[in-house]
């Protein structure tokens, strides 16, 4: 145990071993967020399929299911924070006097902002946690299911949520810049788990990008078509504290 | 001429095929653990001497390896690119260790020591096992086995290959094993260090004095005994295929030590080099000898046609095939494009001379892969040439698939060095010469692919089992850096160092090597005469003055100055240069890469006659010249004393080199 | 031609250095683009300065000595040459030239453009190797290698160790350089046996000397003058998660 110990110290020191957790745990996000657009998209099936989601996923293994889900998704992420800022910072010292004059060949820009993009992502997401599923905002909150009222509107929710051109606005960044985040991200899984080589060279790049542009559409479609009022009006607010910016 | 008559270079007895064996079987050895007590230096990490320090450390001996470049697998090995033979007979085309060295004593116009080659041809085989081993990514075949190629000089294939980097990829097998033994603490590496002087203590050689490159400090290594593998000294030539940084001045500072310089007149000139273009030329560049395989030579039959390409009024491929003289196909049909490289690049010469060169300076020949392409097609070309072609390209701007190259020769290896005898050990007792900086294996010019073959012979084969035959006499660690003679060598170093400094005159060292090298291309080149050479020796003295009373060195000493650097062995090479013309005047007859033109068959002759030679070759003297020149220091500027060793052919009958 | 060029320049390893301008006048087309070099050089020597100090010597090539950052990009923006196959004839009259050393912690500038890449050879040392002791060596032609395999590690034994790829990465990370070492080798059934201790050691070693991570960006591939892909670079990646885990597990 204790040598076992030692070896995963090692590992996690090294640079691979590091990147691989990052590989890993982003392969689990990736995983999330497309089981997240396809349950999402359920919005479209109208509020019963939606709110039919919402409760299966609350009770799912007896209410236990919701919560292994999510203490591993906050596992996940805080490792993958918590390795990339070493790994920044280690890079940002492999190179202490700067080039003067610096040209960039054939890294694309997606890849040079992965830890802007990340971070930025990861304030849209602590602010989509709170918005929509601690929903600081009371409003949001009290919903109630009109065909049955014993369980939460999240249809309702969501049409109420998208109501402010400025949440709409900050969403459009948030998912644009995550998928710039993933059009890199997902190639690199590839790579730094070695599951690339000659033979199979070329399609993770592809991949990368086409999982990033279905997200891109799959999670906008929704903020953009409730702007458009194809969701129908929004539910009443019972509390009215209608001041969703304040969120911002 | 004086001669101290003959030197002995202690061939082992018994019968050829065998000597090598019984030497083995009876040379000293030295205890396992008494090795560690001895010390050796290695000088240089090239095939040679890289391979040596990593087997004499594997052995368990303490090595100190130095090296001038920043790190040992920049030695300038790397940059051979056609291959390596070996007597392995893996085609089945009736190779043998007895052809091998035939070919080599042939090629080498017989002028090199029987002894020493039918033991490289002995020790061949077992270096591509050795590197195969090692992990060298030599060429195979479609089943997994490996691939060979033909080379210049043989009629069978036995070069082996990685595309055309051979060099880099032995050198890295090589550089790897040395690394090994360095973390392992057996081997002691000092890169960006010179050797500047040669310790001789009680008449042997024990010990170094060199530069920090870096930091300009210099000190001392004692040691039981040294090893030089330093390289050629092509370089004197200014315009060479050597790296910039290749030069003789520890081969000279331990010839000025008493080691003898054997042959230093013999010159190879590479048929296959990308032709001068301008006065600012630094170096020039090699295209490997196996584009020999596929290409073919020529230069138009007119010289009203070579003059409108010059003039870029016809290209190429314009000239029709009955206008087009594949000159090497003609003159020697059974060897054609792949005639030995003495005489490929002596006919490319001679081409220019009529008037039928086609480069814009004149000085250039066409090798075409037309025909090539036809038959094999593009792809084959690529596969087998593909680094190469493209190198040309970035160099000359055109495009070789399309249009034939240009190619013209330049001075690319020195089959002259230290003289050493079957032990490479020198006259010098406790000096080792190994690789190119010795003279004993190619004699009067080198086949392609043998370079390597003989620098990793020497390291990994001979070396190790040579060299306790100088050990089991001396005792370990008997000579330190406290004799007097290291405090005495340091004194000089620096001295010299700061006369150096101390000139602060006009003109740039690289003018007085751009002077040096065009005088002894031109009258110790390709073609050498009595009254050239004559001439040559009058001017160098005046161009040794100048060097020493005009050369502006700018910066300090006491750290990184790569003018100083440059200046010390410009120096070294311009005294060099006049023991190379006392050699090439001395030898007053024409064999291999030295060609006097005062020694060539004529068409009276009956070798011409009868059709077994042609009139313009080389024409050797076998009755005056059938021996290895070892030249003695006599003092700055004075004629050295001349040591001869008569070779004896036992084996082979000496005759009239012939590729018709 | 004339042309500007924009110098780094710096006495010695502990000297700050800064950029300084010098005109290149005359320059021949034809010129390599270190002999360009030389000429400002034997100007800089006559007017009584210091010359530029860079490192080179095969000049075709493959020694992987040269190592200057030219505008920006390590051997220049040409794709697979070195910095000595860099022809003048690609630039043009009056362009401005920058030309700064290979930057890395790892690779320490001994002066001017020179720098020290001895941490390569450290990491060489700490498994870069197949240990066979000489004269124990089976026959050539006992190991038959398949065409593919050998040819790959053929492609990955290309590398020159010019750390182009250390200079071009944002991070300085030796990647490729450890991977294309880690692939010649280990793609070979001569290499299999320490497959797992190179790897661990070469890694080890790399991250020691303080180069930075791969972030798949392949700006290395594309300065590589061998152009040795990145490919090698999954595959090392590959090879330290299972020699990882061995090691974990035993």
């Amino acid at each position: 145990m204790n040598s076992l110990g030692k070896s995963l110290c090692r590992f996690w020191h090294s640079s691979i071993g590091k990147k691989i957790v990052v590989a890993l745990t982003g392969a689990m996000l990736i995983l999330f967020l497309l089981g997240h657009v396809v349950g999402n998209l359920l919005v479209f099936a109208g509020r019963e399929a939606m709110n039919d989601y919402a409760e299966f996923l609350l009770h799912m293994m007896h209410g236990t299911g919701i919560w292994v889900a999510r203490i591993g998704l906050l596992v996940a992420l805080v490792l993958h924070i918590v390795a990339t800022v070493s790994l920044v910072r280690q890079n940002r010292a492999a190179r202490d006097v700067d080039y003067s004059c610096k040209e960039t060949v054939q890294a694309s820009k997606s890849s040079r902002i992965m830890i802007w993009s990340g971070l930025t992502v990861l304030a849209f997401v602590i602010f989509h946690i709170l918005h929509f599923t601690v929903r600081v905002d009371s409003g949001l909150a009290n919903l109630h299911d009109p065909a049955n009222p014993d369980r939460h509107d999240t249809f309702g929710m969501v049409v109420a949520g998208f109501q402010n051109p400025l949440v709409v606005l900050f969403y459009i960044v948030g998912i644009s810049l995550l998928c710039s985040h993933l059009s890199h991200g997902i190639a690199s899984v590839f790579q730094t788990l070695g599951w690339r080589s000659k033979k199979v060279a070329g399609p993770e790049k592809k991949l990368g990008w086409a999982i990033a542009i279905l997200l891109w559409l799959g999670f906008l479609s929704i903020p953009v078509a409730t702007m458009m009022g194809c969701l129908g009006d929004p539910p009443k607010i019972h509390a009215a504290v209608e001041e969703p910016a304040k969120a911002e | 001429m004086s001669s101290n008559g003959s030197l002995d270079s202690a061939i082992p007895p018994g019968p050829l095929a065998e000597k090598w064996t019984n030497y083995q079987a009876k040379a000293k050895l030295i205890n396992p653990a008494n090795k560690r007590k001895f010390n050796i230096i290695v000088i240089g990490s090239g095939l040679a001497g890289g391979s040596a320090a990593a087997t004499l450390s594997e052995l368990g001996y303490n090595v100190k390896c130095f090296c001038y470049q920043d790190s040992p697998r920049r030695a300038h090995s790397i940059a051979a690119q056609g291959g390596i033979n070996a007597a392995k007979n893996y085609q089945n085309d009736g190779d043998s260790v007895w052809r091998l060295f035939y070919d080599t004593i042939k090629g080498g116009d017989f002028r090199s020591r029987e002894a020493n080659v039918h033991r490289l041809a002995e020790v061949s085989t077992n270096i591509i096992d050795q590197c195969v081993a090692q992990g060298v990514p030599f060429a195979r075949e479609y089943g997994g086995l490996l691939a060979n190629r033909s080379f210049g000089g043989a009629q069978v294939s036995r070069t082996f290959y990685a595309a055309g980097q051979t060099g880099q990829q032995l050198l890295i097998g090589c550089y790897q094993a040395l690394e090994k033994e360095i973390k392992k603490g057996g081997v002691t590496m000092y890169p960006r260090t010179e050797m500047l002087d040669l310790v001789k203590v009680d008449g042997h050689a024990k010990g170094i004095v060199v530069r920090d490159l870096t930091t300009g400090e210099v000190s001392s290594h004692a040691a039981d005994c040294v090893i030089m593998a330093t390289g050629g000294y092509g370089n004197v030539f200014y315009l060479s295929t050597n790296a910039m940084g290749c030069n003789v001045m520890a081969a000279f500072r331990a010839h000025k030590r008493g080691a003898y310089f054997a042959n230093p007149c013999y010159t190879q000139i590479h048929p296959t080099c990308i032709p001068v273009s301008g006065d600012y030329q630094s170096k020039l560049t090699l295209m490997s000898e196996s584009l020999r395989n596929d290409g073919r030579i020529w230069v138009p039959k007119s010289k009203e046609t070579a003059a409108k390409i010059r003039e870029g009024k016809l290209s190429g491929n314009d000239v029709p095939d009955e206008e087009r003289d594949y000159y090497l196909e003609r003159k020697y049909p059974s060897f054609g494009n792949l005639a030995p490289r003495d005489i490929s690049s002596r006919s490319a010469k001679e081409a220019c001379d009529e008037g039928r060169g086609v480069a814009s300076t004149g000085l250039g020949v066409f090798l075409d892969f037309r025909d090539a392409i036809a038959r094999l097609g593009e792809d084959t070309i690529r596969s087998r040439y593909g680094n190469l072609f493209q190198m040309y390209e970035k160099i000359s701007g055109d495009n070789p698939y399309k249009s034939p190259m240009m190619i013209y020769p330049a001075v690319h290896y020195t089959m002259g060095g230290l003289w050493v005898d079957y032990n490479l050990q020198s006259n010098l007792k406790g000096l080792h010469v190994l690789g190119e900086a010795n003279f004993s294996d190619h004699g009067a010019n080198r086949l392609g692919a043998s370079a390597l073959m003989q620098g990793l012979a020497d390291g990994y084969f001979v070396i190790p089992s040579t060299l306790p035959s100088y050990l089991a006499e001396v005792t370990p660690g008997s000579v330190t850096t406290d004799a007097p003679e290291f405090a005495q060598a340091e004194a000089e170093v620096n001295e010299r160092i700061e006369k150096l400094m101390s000139i602060n005159g006009t003109r740039t060292v690289d003018s007085f090597h751009r002077e040096l090298g065009l005088l002894v291309w031109d009258k110790c080149g390709m073609a050498r005469s009595e009254e050239g050479l004559k001439e040559a020796l009058e001017k160098i003295p005046a161009i040794r003055e100048a060097f020493w009373s005009d050369v502006r060195i700018p910066g300090k000493a006491d750290g990184l100055n790569m003018e100083l650097e440059k200046a010390g062995r410009v120096a070294d090479f311009i005294d060099f240069a006049e023991l190379m013309c006392h050699d090439a005047l001395d030898r007053a007859e024409s064999c291999g890469g030295h060609f006097r033109v005062e020694h060539q068959f004529t068409p009276e002759d009956e070798a011409v006659q009868s059709g077994f030679t042609n009139d313009g070759e080389a024409k050797r003297h076998d009755d005056d010249f059938c021996y290895v020149a070892a030249w003695g220091y006599k003092g700055p500027g004075e004629k050295p004393d001349l040591h001869k060793e008569e070779l004896d052919f036992e084996s082979v009958e000496l005759s009239v080199r012939s590729y018709k | 031609m004339n042309l500007t060029l924009k110098v780094w320049r710096q006495e010695s390893p502990n000297d700050k250095g800064n950029i300084e301008t010098y005109e290149a006048k005359d320059i021949p087309a034809e010129a390599s683009f270190l002999e360009m070099l030389d000429i400002v050089n034997e100007e800089i020597i006559v007017a009584g300065g210091d010359p530029i100090h860079f490192d080179h010597d095969c000049r075709e090539g493959i020694c992987g000595a040269c190592s200057l950052t030219i505008n920006g990009v390590p051997h220049s923006k040409e794709n697979g040459i070195t910095t000595c196959q860099v022809h003048m004839r690609k630039f043009r009259d009056g362009d401005t030239i920058w030309i700064e050393p290979f930057r890395a912690r790892a690779f320490p500038i001994v002066k001017d453009l020179v720098t020290d890449r001895a941490s390569f050879d450290r990491i060489i040392a700490s498994g870069g190797y197949i240990s066979v002791r000489t004269g124990s060596a089976v026959d050539a032609n006992s190991l038959p290698v398949n065409f593919e395999d050998a040819s790959e590690s053929f492609n990955a034994a290309a590398c020159i160790g010019c750390g182009a790829c250390v200079a071009a990465c944002k991070n300085a990370s030796a990647m490729l350089f450890v991977g294309a070492k880690a692939a010649h080798l280990n793609l070979l059934p001569q290499g299999e046996p320490e497959k797992d201790k190179r790897v661990l050691g070469m890694v080890r070693q790399m991250d020691a000397e303080g180069f930075g991570n791969c972030t798949n960006q392949y700006e290395c591939e594309a300065v590589c003058p061998k152009e040795i892909s990145t490919d090698v670079i999954a595959k090392l990646n590959r090879d330290y998660a299972t020699a990882a885990t061995r090691e974990a597990v035993e």
